[in-house]
């Protein structure tokens, strides 16, 4: 017979058992974190991070919990659509309600609309539904590997994803309720916000034109399924080509405007300096002597078959990973196993689309000792990747040309 | 009686399975500790410290604590702003 001593002593025994391994496990899944850290980032972040699992989600590298923001390790980047439950999540504000789609109401209007108007997420679903297979990269991808460093969320390579999102047009919603000739911008808010009254809502704005373009969508599907919680559940607004900080997430509302959006978030936030990038979007309205808004993205490429320091047999290695840019298209990736005295085309894989991103491969014969191989993307309109950081205080558009080392 | 042994156990591994995943951040000891936690978590996690160090130096934590206060609204008064530059510049500082 088991008695109340038994018990109690077995379930102590369980309840030791099972801390202990906890101990264990947290003690993997900080080295695990640690072991996928992009090289160069803060010393600090190896001090804490672990690899952290939020509902729905794989485990992903944790910089923070509160508010969330995991990175998507690089394992997970070697496929040109990123699976929804490794797909890097980034807010800026601790209040984040669950949204439900029975009751999601997106209003439409603002003082550039003609009307105003409120949709359900089933009158969203009942207008022409398009698809678009686009990059999302926070503004800040990379931010951990600006020399020197500079605050923020210290990001390595995996703030970033690609997904196939549908949805409706924003320009077939903002036709419902009609743009005055004076509308400059279009506004959006979600339905997060901040722990203290006084910190500033995360709204954002982008031009007239931008919103008018066909490949902006309000989605409320990623990769064929519901958007996950953590990556905007019900709808998001998706601007291919651009950073991800005009992709709101839980959108609730969209604003035409006739002057431009101020608040913290449009500026001094999320701004680079003025004439530093080979930027074609302009963002005019916003626009100042010194700064402006980020735009889109610049032409990067990064290697995920392989880690900086793996060791590989020697022989035939082939090393492959990801190439994307600001919406013009790929046109080509070239890698360097001299130190960048010559190149040779890597093979590009299939082409998802001009937003995605474009998958690449490269063989070469690996020698005993150490191999260091250097990658560059070009697109479409001939932009390359940098050899040198062009730094700026906020650590945006980070392209430069990634090197590895693999030791035969 | 297995089966409540057995759900004691499960019900201790789901618990300390929940609590794996938040962020058990451990920050230096030193004067001014009691006010940066007493402060800082209100909005975030404290991970953003050993996150931003140690590259930071004096100038740059009070920026930083400067930027919480200004820019985000964080209602920290003077007294307690001082004790947390200067606890964050001794030792998270670069």
């Amino acid at each position: 017979m088991i008695t109340r001593r038994h018990l109690l002593e077995a379930a102590g025994a369980g309840a030791a058992a099972a801390a202990t391994g906890m101990r264990f496990a947290t003690v993997a899944r900080a080295e695990s974190a640690a072991s996928r850290l992009t090289p160069g980032v803060p010393a600090g972040v190896a001090s804490y991070v672990q690899m952290g699992r939020l509902p729905g989600k794989r485990p992903l590298i944790q910089l923070a919990d509160r508010p969330p923001n995991y990175e998507t390790p690089i394992e997970y980047l070697r496929t040109p659509i990123t699976p929804n439950d490794a797909f890097f999540v980034r807010y800026h504000l601790s209040d984040i309600p669950e949204v439900k789609a029975e009751t999601y109401r997106l209003a439409v209007g603002g003082e550039g609309a003609n009307s105003a108007l409120e949709l359900s997420l089933e009158d969203l679903k009942k207008m022409p539904a398009v698809e678009v297979v686009a990059v999302n990269q926070c503004s800040g991808n990379r931010r951990g590997l600006s020399k020197p460093h500079v605050a923020g969320v210290e990001w390595g390579y995996g703030a970033m994803g690609c997904a196939r999102w549908k949805g409706a047009r924003l320009k077939d919603i903002l036709d419902k309720v009609g743009l005055k000739k004076e509308a400059i911008e279009i506004a959006f808010n979600g339905a997060d916000g901040p722990a203290v009254d006084k910190t500033p809502d995360f709204i954002k704005s982008i031009p007239v034109w931008k919103a008018m373009d066909e490949n902006t969508i309000v989605a409320y599907e990623m990769n064929g399924e519901p958007l996950p919680h953590f990556n905007g559940f019900p709808a998001r607004v998706i601007v291919p080509g651009w950073t991800g900080t005009y992709w709101m997430k839980h959108v609730i509302s969209i604003n035409a405007l006739t002057r431009p959006q101020g608040g913290f978030w449009m500026n001094p936030a999320y701004r680079i300096p003025v004439g530093k990038f080979p930027i074609r979007d302009r963002f005019i309205t916003q626009e100042n002597a010194t700064s402006t808004p980020i735009t889109e993205m610049v032409v990067n490429s990064l290697i995920t078959s392989h880690r900086d320091g793996d060791k590989v047999k020697v022989g035939k290695v082939v090393v492959s990973g990801l190439a994307w840019d600001g919406g013009y298209g790929i046109r080509s990736v070239d890698v360097s196993t001299d130190g960048g005295r010559s190149w040779t085309a890597a093979i590009l894989g299939p082409d998802l689309g001009r937003f995605a991103f474009r998958p690449w491969h490269f063989e070469f014969t690996a020698r005993r000792g150490r191999n260091t191989l250097t990658v560059n993307a070009t697109n479409k309109i001939g932009q390359t990747q940098t050899s040198e950081l062009i730094f700026n205080p906020a650590g945006y558009h980070n392209n430069v040309m990634q090197s590895i080392t693999l030791t035969a | 009686m297995r089966a409540i042994v057995l759900a004691v156990i499960a019900a201790t591994l789901a618990a300390n399975a929940a609590r794996a995943d938040e962020q058990a951040i451990k920050l230096k000891p030193g004067p001014g500790l009691d006010k940066v936690e007493a402060n800082c978590q209100a909005c975030h996690t404290l991970a953003y410290i050993p996150m931003n160090s140690p590259f930071l130096n004096a100038a740059g934590w009070d920026a930083e604590v400067t930027k919480m206060i200004k820019a985000y609204g964080a209602p920290i008064d003077d007294a307690d702003a001082q004790a947390i530059k200067a606890y964050l510049a001794a030792h998270y500082g670069g």
